[in-house]
């Protein structure tokens, strides 16, 4: 079936409400395109989705979905996964549904490696709530509930991965269409925890990491001689923490994704129409 | 002597209490003799009294008593703990060579075992309250061949040697009370033929999850809910299941939410301060219509309360909590066995009707070990009804009029067809916030009446389709009725037996289903006295029966941290009528 789909097959009849010119587009966009080039179909993917502008995606695709409540996203792709390994699933959210409300989950879904993918529309900003500092706003950045600037560093959600012992982790720019689609592929087909933080800028609430920052600051990592399968290459330049990159940064090539671990294979949807035959062992083992 | 043997070992928490207990309780119950355990333990692994009691008989068992016939003590707070259980014909086991000078009370008989020395001369000083179960069975004249079962299965898997020496620790304690000790209270207890499991109420909802085909479980760990989980790691697994050990609660549902709508039938249980946790969670199961089966295995609150002590508070919060209006059903098994037949059930109800259902269950239920026919695990018995669900093949059927599938159809009892992820052309979102038939959010007030009507509409159909029936004992045409709800069940039900000898006839209806609920107006009506039996302060359940039968209704509440026992909870009853009298 893989070969007939097309990245509109994901697109469902419904209009993003989102500003024009947010940055969740080209995210979108880059995502469908990266499932239709992995050739999976709308009816063997599932999308799951936090709270915030950014949460809003699984309404605009077409697939399995489920927009649950705020930063808690990943353990319901979890679920869905485990339960279903034939399944390709996507996580979805934002800087503040991931790495505040929802970040005790994220660095138990790195550690946890189940293979999925989790993209993260980082615009800096909460969007949906008009405008209040993330977990990513810059020090000194001027919101309305951070009159001065938070005043305390943002999180470095790349560095926070690599400490949980992230299996893939790479950024992306939501406006480098070319970049971000093969970055989210290669999340997609790495056998584990993908995760892609992505600059999506968020044109209505925060007029310091615009476009045009991001254009003139990123760095490709593919113009740089970086090798990401090697570990503290990357965590140099996660640490540095004074450039933009565009890649994958890091990428373990001997990833074990948690099924394998655990053994997990089968469909959980299909079970027998009474108890199993040998359910009688279950009660006397209380002899 | 009496048919009923009442025992216990106690010492400090890490004393080996829990296990010995078992093997004790074990040995009985192979013996064909009717066993309930209950456990006294505080919240600490190392330190702090804990104790291991079992009543027995030839006859079947459903609560404790105030009444010990052999006390093993391992530590003189033991005895005192207990001086008041412990009466002329009672035995305590100690060991005379401990630091500690034991002092029996008046008139009890002690027995002072060389515990540590005996066990040494097995092979072992850690064998000694294996000692200990020897000189039990001399005292109460039970054959220790059944023991010697009881050690091997327990010990089979760590070899040979081991089982020996621990038999032979066992014969050394029976051995040194008969060569020592000639004229003790005469016991002699009964063995019968009688096949028999011993189980306690987790492991009944663990075996019961997996016999309903429950494969996916995720949970964090919290008395006394923990061993729902422990039994389901390792065995699910070979049924194609996993168990996931969460990072929080949190997590824990949406990973079984997550698994349920992939199509597994999944099932997260948890205690009072989980549930808070997974209140927000709740909201999203009931709104996007997600089978699940959420178990509260309740303890004392709130906050963290007393975490190892019984208390039905929950029922409120399984019933009403979470915002907004959210359907949902409530269901809590009255014994052991039930706890497995009501989890089966519970995973159907979820399905049948796609919400979320409560499966209140609590600590004195989670803890307690009884004894049971194997009949009532009836695996033959199971049916499973996953509901309306949709494959490839007559999915167009549900199609709107540009072929996207609708999982909230608004369908006339309520229930849409569900398609598994994976299925052709059933591509769909779902969400917590108010949607349409197509899963899209949507603030328009006639869609929003309608889901809302939808969403209630399931309840109305469960009320008709399905028996919230109760379970009644006693008698029939007594003026005096008793309703309670949860583990209460047993003590109850030994209760009446006291009442009758006082001449006083009860009619006893015991109710597994908060909600639905059967309707109780005519057997309220049809009794003088109403009492409503529960484990808390407020009477929550008295509450919602006044509310259905509009009558004030007599309460007889404990909150103590410790489940009725079936005299005490007899003479409260009786006080209770006697209030009536004086004016
Ligand atoms: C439990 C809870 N707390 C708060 C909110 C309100 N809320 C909605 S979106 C949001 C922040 C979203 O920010 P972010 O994740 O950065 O996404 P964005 O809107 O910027 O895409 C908050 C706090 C909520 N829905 N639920
Ligand atoms: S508020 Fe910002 S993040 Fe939200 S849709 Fe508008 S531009 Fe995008």
């Amino acid at each position: 079936m893989s070969s007939e789909i097309r990245f509109t097959d994901f697109k469902s009849d419904k209009q993003p409400t989102w500003c024009p010119g947010c940055g969740d587009f080209g995210t979108m966009n880059g995502m469908m395109k990266a499932l239709a080039e992995t050739g999976n179909d709308p009816d063997n993917t599932f999308i799951c989705a936090g709270i915030g502008c950014s949460g809003k995606i699984g309404t605009y695709m077409h697939s399995y979905a489920l927009h649950g409540v705020h930063g808690r996203a990943l353990p319901v792709g979890t679920g869905v996964k485990l339960a279903n390994p034939d399944l390709e699933v996507m996580v979805a959210g934002g800087d503040g549904d991931g790495y505040s409300i929802g970040a005790g989950h994220f660095i138990h879904a790195v550690r946890r490696n189940v293979d999925m993918t989790y993209v993260v529309m980082d615009n800096r900003i909460y969007g949906l709530t008009k405008g209040q500092a993330s977990p990513t706003s810059r020090e000194d950045f001027e919101t309305s509930t951070t009159p001065e600037g938070p005043k305390q560093p943002p999180v470095n959600p790349l560095a926070l991965s690599l400490a949980a012992g992230g299996t893939f982790i790479a950024q992306s720019f939501s406006s480098d269409s070319q970049r971000h689609t093969e970055i989210v592929q290669k999340a997609i087909e790495h056998d584990g925890f993908g995760f892609v933080n992505v600059y999506s800028p968020c044109v209505t609430f925060n007029d310091v990491d615009t476009y045009d920052y991001f254009r003139d600051s990123i760095v490709d990592l593919a113009d740089e001689d970086h090798d990401p399968t090697d570990r503290e290459a990357a965590k140099k330049k996660i640490l540095e923490g004074d450039k933009e990159y565009q890649g994958v940064i890091y990428q373990d090539e001997n990833s074990v994704p948690y099924s394998d671990l655990h053994g997990l294979d089968a469909n959980m949807s299909e079970i027998p129409d009474g108890a199993p035959e040998d359910a009688m062992d279950l009660v006397r083992e209380f002899y | 002597m009496a048919e009923d043997l009442n025992w216990a070992i106690g010492g400090e928490a890490g004393d080996g209490i829990d296990s010995t207990g078992k093997i004790f309780a074990q040995a009985l119950s192979r013996a064909g003799r009717h066993v309930f355990t209950s456990k006294d333990f505080a919240s600490r692994i190392r330190g702090g009294y804990t104790a291991y009691k079992i009543r027995s008989s030839t006859d079947r068992v459903q609560s404790v008593v105030d009444r010990l016939d052999i006390l093993v003590a391992l530590t003189q707070r033991t005895i005192d703990e207990n001086v008041e259980e412990l009466h002329d014909d009672s035995v305590v086991i100690y060991d005379g060579e401990r630091s500690w000078d034991a002092e029996i009370p008046e008139g009890v008989t002690g027995v002072d075992v060389p515990l540590k020395s005996l066990a040494e001369d097995a092979g072992g000083a850690i064998m000694r309250n294996v000692v200990a179960l020897g000189a039990a069975c001399q005292i109460a004249d039970f054959p220790i061949e059944n023991l010697d079962e009881s050690l091997e299965k327990r010990f089979a898997s760590k070899g040979e040697k081991l089982v020996e020496n621990n038999k032979q620790a066992a014969r050394l304690g029976q051995e040194y009370v008969e060569e020592n000790y000639d004229d003790l209270p005469e016991y002699s207890i009964d063995t019968t033929d009688e096949d028999l499991v011993l189980l306690n109420g987790d492991e009944a909802i663990g075996m019961g999850a997996i016999a309903a085909g429950c494969r996916f479980y995720s949970g964090y760990p919290i008395t006394p809910a923990t061993d729902v989980m422990e039994y389901l790691t390792g065995r699910i697994d070979q049924y194609g299941g996993t168990v996931v050990q969460a990072e929080d609660e949190l997590s824990a549902i949406n990973m079984a939410l997550g698994a349920a709508r992939a199509g597994a039938r999944a099932m997260t249980a948890t205690s009072g301060p989980g549930i808070d946790l997974m209140t927000e969670t709740f909201g999203l199961v009931a709104t996007s219509e997600t089978p699940l089966v959420i178990c509260d295995v309740m303890r004392s609150g709130p906050s963290t309360g007393m975490p190892t002590k019984q208390e039905q508070g929950d029922l409120n919060m399984t019933l009403y909590g979470g915002h907004g209006e959210v359907p949902r059903f409530v269901v809590a098994p009255t014994t052991v066995a039930e706890c497995f037949q009501k989890t089966v059930e519970a995973f159907n109800l979820a399905e049948k009707y796609q919400l979320p259902v409560y499966l209140v269950s609590d600590l004195a239920l989670a803890v307690t070990e009884q004894t049971f026919k194997p009949e009532e695990f009836d695996m033959d018995a199971i049916e499973i009804d996953r509901g309306k669900v949709v494959d490839e093949d007559d999915i167009d059927q549900y199609l709107d009029e540009q072929d996207r599938f609708q999982p909230h159809y608004d369908a006339p009892d309520g229930v849409s067809p569900r398609a598994f992820p994976g299925t052709d052309g059933g591509a769909h979102m779902s969400t917590g916030l108010e949607h349409n038939e197509l899963g899209r959010r949507t603030e328009d007030t006639d869609e929003r009446v309608k889901q809302v009507d939808k969403r209630n509409r399931k309840v109305e159909t469960a009320e008709q389709e399905e028996d919230w029936d109760y379970r009644e004992f006693g008698d029939e045409d007594a003026d005096t009725l008793v309703i309670s709800w949860g583990s209460n069940e047993g003590a109850m039900v030994e209760a009446l037996d006291f009442l009758e000898d006082d001449g006083i006839d009860v009619r006893f209806i015991s109710v597994p289903y908060i909600f639905p609920r059967p309707d109780l107006t005519e057997e309220v009506e049809a009794a003088e006295e109403v009492i409503v039996v529960e484990c808390n302060e407020q009477g929550q359940f008295a509450d919602l029966l006044e509310h259905d039968t509009l009558t004030r209704l007599k309460r007889v509440n404990k909150y103590n941290g410790v489940r009725f026992k079936a005299d005490e909870l007899a003479d409260d009853i009786k006080a209770e009528l006697e209030a009536e009298v004086t004016p």
